[in-house]
């Protein structure tokens, strides 16, 4: 049983508050990923998980015992570091095995545990290497054997994959969820890349400016994100937040995003919608694969509207497409054979039954 | 030209260039001759050292070419090395050097990992007031230095004057300082999570220090400890104020003390005695140069 | 869970403070013991003498009686220790301009020839760097023997006569500049050598299609590149050469009639040899405020150098 808590869990560095309250429950054998841009108090929440800062204030709890006061040594955990933190003088064997040496483990049986984390990762044949004769791909994964052969409550991972190249980075990002589904050890994952968060995470913490935003699994996050940031943070190109009116007339509630261009809020939404008619400072939540090319026939909550195009991006499987509206810029996906040009009006379809609403004064999704 | 630059369509050349690799070739030639001529100006004196210690003292009052050598002879290194007191003096002087070594490393190297890694109340000034210790010379110590022997022999009944080991306790204050300094810098250098790594494995400070930072710093211990040998075994102001007798005397104060006798200079000896002198820091400077320099560079280049 | 841990959390928060304190309290304290012998090192052999020093120099002669800034009043009359305040600063100055010239232009020749030749010519160009002071300059001082000189030797054959190298003031002050500037230019070479590694190459390719000279290359990019480590090295060795000893005491030991005397030799002359502590103390002492003017320019540009990294 490896529960990791977190109680109202606070960090100062001198007068700045690198986490401002962090509340937390991981699951025996999850694998939580924390994403955020920089600066927003993930690592610091991680190496306050590792011991490897101070608490401020709050607790931590590991396996049910509050840990704030036991070092990194005694919580049984493992860190995989940005960097792997190998120990560049000691073979791939060594660097395994030095936790164990250190805690006096009888030599057959760390010998036994090495082989099997070896196998696992399948680096077998790498364990008489020095760090420096290794690539980068396999360092990581002789860091990651180091963590598993301690067979710890909780692995730690701080930005494992920052360092290596994009092909590498998609490999072994599938090669740790493998390893997760073989040995099933709690798991907390920083990382500020979000592709990485939603393949990796059975649930997502994003954080900003050292609070939790939202806690979800990445299909939640993804469509049902709690606050402007988590909507605008996850996504690739991003959301599009567009200012606009919300217009109760003659019974029917209207999104207007400038004089000439308003469409209908749908049937499935209007409800939850109703009470915020006419509020002040309201924004059009959309993402860019709910504004496509027009289709011949018309379906429900779908609405088209034409569009001097300004900027075209061909992606190969689709084609992005970049307008204004508001003074905002706008991006749109759309089938690469749809005929878009630079410079050309161009027919498109924006499918609300998809829109978020967001109260931009607060930064919540209504 | 013009005209003919576009009948064929080539490119035209104005002005006419002498080629890249020409210009190179001279840089090139007159880098390397003004080289010889530094080189020349550097070796003279240990080649003239090397030249006078083949020569019989014969040949040498007889003033012939000072520069070249009529008839070698190993009498100057045999005389020297079969008198019981230049050993004696090459003796003090090893034992000395090899235990302001061990002495120097061990003091700066657990107190550079102190500094660079475990911070406490005053180790940032600690370590600036490390690096400003090392530029206190040896010209403003060895008279207080002097009068505290003095002091010691009168209260504790131990005499430090006249005693090569005295020198031992000295020596430290003149390496310390900076192989504190080139440690700190060097231990800055090795990542943050290279302890944090052995901090989760479970590695004691103790620990850490001895089985993850001096191995992975042997390159900036190297570096130190030819330092503070090279330091050492040079070392002229103190063994000249605090030693007298001539069996406690260390090599660079022998030779200019003893073998100058008076206006009597047997120059052969004194050449073949400073050439022997010199020996073994050129050797572990042959042999380690890259650490050599290393340690030289690494006052200003890191902290 | 969480239901357990919450309360186990609030039981255990008044003495965790306390305990968190202790443990961060432990590791400052292994860490203030290991410092420990450095700190009494410092502290017993180089602070305290030098305090020493000071309460030395307010002694009498035969320190019996304190006489406050007596014996330096006395030292500031002597003619002697100006010959020492002007000896001592063209010494040092000179020798760490000619250094800086000398290890500035070797460093260039070094760094233009091919890199696998390099390691052979700094190899050389640093023996003098190697050899114990003491050890080489008994070279020199058969170089410059009254009667043997080697020098004199070359000269004679271009008819020129034998040079008074030591036996003459001026000569005197020109062999051991001479001698210094030998075994201290090839430290500016190595220096100046590591600090143009360290210019970027695109930085003189740039300047290069700029239309740079070569002279304009090392005017406008390696000078201001190197700005730093030039003036460091300059003011450390400032602080070397003005305290030197090795050097004058054995190529003149002083002489002839003082002329070559600085602070240090002096200092060992008087304190020493002639057994007036106060006074060698109360000169020594005047390098004091030199070296701690050198000093402070030095902390400041290492600190100037840290921050820009």
């Amino acid at each position: 049983m490896a529960q990791v808590t977190l109680r109202k869990v606070v960090k100062k560095y001198d007068e700045v508050m690198a986490v401002r309250g962090v509340d937390l429950d991981i699951a025996d054998k999850e694998f939580i990923v924390l994403v955020g841009p920089s600066g927003c108090g993930k690592s610091t929440t991680l190496r306050m998980i590792a011991g490897l800062e101070e608490i401020s204030g709050g607790d931590i709890a590991i396996g049910g015992d509050v840990v704030n006061d036991v070092p990194p040594k005694d919580r049984d955990i493992a860190m995989v570091f940005q960097n792997y933190a190998l120990y560049p003088h000691m073979n791939v064997y060594e660097n395994m095995s030095f936790g164990l040496k250190l805690k006096r483990t009888p030599r057959n049986e760390i010998e036994q545990r090495v082989k099997q984390a070896a196998q696992i990762l399948d680096i077998t044949e790498l364990l008489d290497r020095k760090p420096k004769q290794l690539s980068g791909g396999q360092r990581q994964r002789v860091a990651m054997g180091r963590a598993i052969v301690r067979d710890p409550k909780v692995f730690l991972f701080d930005e494992p994959l920052s360092n290596l190249d994009a092909k590498l980075r998609v490999q072994m990002r599938t090669e740790i969820k493998k390893v997760h589904q073989k040995v099933r050890t709690t798991t907390v994952y920083v990382t500020h890349d979000q592709v990485e968060a939603m393949t990796l995470a059975d649930r997502v913490v994003v954080m900003n400016a050292g609070l939790i935003e939202q806690v979800g699994s990445p299909n939640d996050l993804y469509h049902l994100p709690a606050t402007k940031f988590v909507a605008g943070f996850i996504g690739s190109p991003a959301m599009n937040f567009i200012p606009c009116q919300l217009e109760q007339a003659a019974g029917a509630l209207r999104i207007r995003l400038n004089d000439k261009l308003s469409m209908p809020v749908p049937a499935s939404r209007t409800k939850r919608y109703a009470s915020f008619a006419g509020k002040p400072d309201l924004v059009l939540g959309l993402r860019p694969e709910h504004i496509s090319e027009t289709r011949p026939h018309a379906e429900p909550d779908q609405h088209d509207f034409d569009m001097p195009i300004e900027v075209v991006e061909p992606m190969g499987m689709e084609t992005l497409v970049y307008f204004t509206v508001n003074n905002t810029e706008i991006c749109g996906r759309v089938n690469p054979d749809a005929g878009s040009a630079a410079g050309q009006a161009m027919k498109l379809r924006a499918d609300l039954s998809k829109m978020h609403l967001i109260d931009n004064s607060t930064g919540k999704v209504l | 030209m013009a005209n003919a630059a576009i009948a064929t369509g080539a490119p035209s050349r104005p002005v006419k260039y002498r080629s890249m690799s020409h210009n190179r070739r001279w840089a090139m030639r007159w880098s390397y001759f003004f080289l010889i001529l530094f080189v020349v100006f550097f070796l003279t004196p240990p080649l003239y050292m090397l030249i006078t210690s083949l020569k019989s003292s014969s040949e040498i009052s007889a003033a012939t070419n000072p520069w070249w050598v009529y008839k070698p002879t190993l009498s100057n290194y045999e005389e020297l090395l079969g008198q019981n007191q230049y050993l004696i003096f090459f003796r003090n002087s090893a034992l000395v050097s090899v235990c302001v070594v061990i002495i120097t490393m061990v003091i700066s190297v657990t107190a550079a990992f102190a500094l660079a890694r475990m911070k406490f109340w005053g180790s940032a000034t600690l370590a600036t007031g490390v690096f400003l210790t090392y530029l206190v010379p040896d010209t403003l110590l060895f008279i207080p230095l002097f009068k505290m022997f003095a002091f010691v022999r009168d209260t504790t009944g131990i005499e430090l004057m006249n005693h090569w080991w005295t020198l031992i306790i000295i020596y430290p204050t003149l390496t310390v300082p900076f192989c504190t300094w080139i440690m700190i810098g060097y231990f800055a250098s090795i990542p943050k999570e290279l302890d944090e790594a052995a901090l989760i494995d479970g590695a004691s400070w103790m620990q850490t220090l001895t089985k993850i930072f001096i191995p992975v710093a042997i390159p900036g211990i190297i570096a130190a400890t030819i330092f503070a040998f090279t330091v050492s075994w040079a070392q002229f102001l103190y063994p000249l104020a605090f030693t007298t007798s001539t069996d406690q005397l260390v090599l660079p104060v022998g030779i200019v003390t003893t073998l100058i006798k008076g206006d009597v200079f047997n120059w052969g000896q004194i050449m073949t005695g400073a050439l022997l002198g010199a020996a073994p820091p050129l050797i572990i400077y042959a042999f380690l140069m890259d650490y050599y320099i290393a340690g030289l560079t690494a006052g200003a280049t890191k902290g | 869970m969480a239901d357990i841990a919450a309360p186990t959390a609030t039981a255990a928060a008044g003495n965790r403070r306390s305990s968190l304190h202790k443990l961060v309290q432990r590791k400052s304290t292994i860490a203030f013991l290991m410092a420990l012998p450095l700190i009494l090192l410092i502290a017993i052999l180089i602070v305290y003498p030098a305090g020493y020093a000071v309460y030395l120099a307010m002694l009498s002669k035969s320190m019996t009686k304190f006489v406050g800034l007596g014996t330096f009043e006395f030292i500031l009359k002597r003619q002697v220790f100006w010959d020492v305040v002007y000896q001592s600063c063209l010494f040092a100055i000179s020798a760490v301009i000619f250094k800086a010239i000398i290890g500035f232009i070797v460093a260039h020749l070094v760094h233009n020839i091919p890199l696998k030749g390099q390691r052979k010519w700094r190899g050389m160009l640093l023996v003098p760097w190697v050899i114990p002071p003491a050890m080489s300059t008994l070279a020199w001082l058969w170089l410059f023997d009254p009667s043997y000189s080697a020098f004199n030797w070359i000269l004679a054959h271009f008819g020129i006569g034998a040079i008074p190298w030591t036996g003459e003031a001026g000569w005197a002050r020109f062999c051991v500049i001479l001698v210094n500037i030998w075994a201290g230019a090839p430290f500016f070479m190595i220096m100046y050598l590591a600090a143009l590694k360290s210019v970027p190459e695109q930085l003189h390719e740039a300047a290069a299609i700029d239309g740079a000279s070569w002279l304009q290359r090392i005017w406008y990019v390696n000078l201001p590149m190197m700005r730093n480590i030039i003036a460091i090295t300059a003011l450390f060795s400032l602080i070397v050469t003005f305290a030197n000893f090795d050097i004058v005491r054995v190529l003149t030991a002083g002489g002839p009639l003082n002329a070559t005397h600085i602070f240090g030799t002096w200092s060992f002359k008087v304190g020493i040899e002639s057994g007036d502590i106060p006074q060698g103390a109360a000169v020594s002492l005047f390098m004091a405020p030199i070296l701690a003017i050198a000093a402070a320019f030095i902390l400041r540009d290492i600190s100037r150098r840290g921050s820009e990294v």
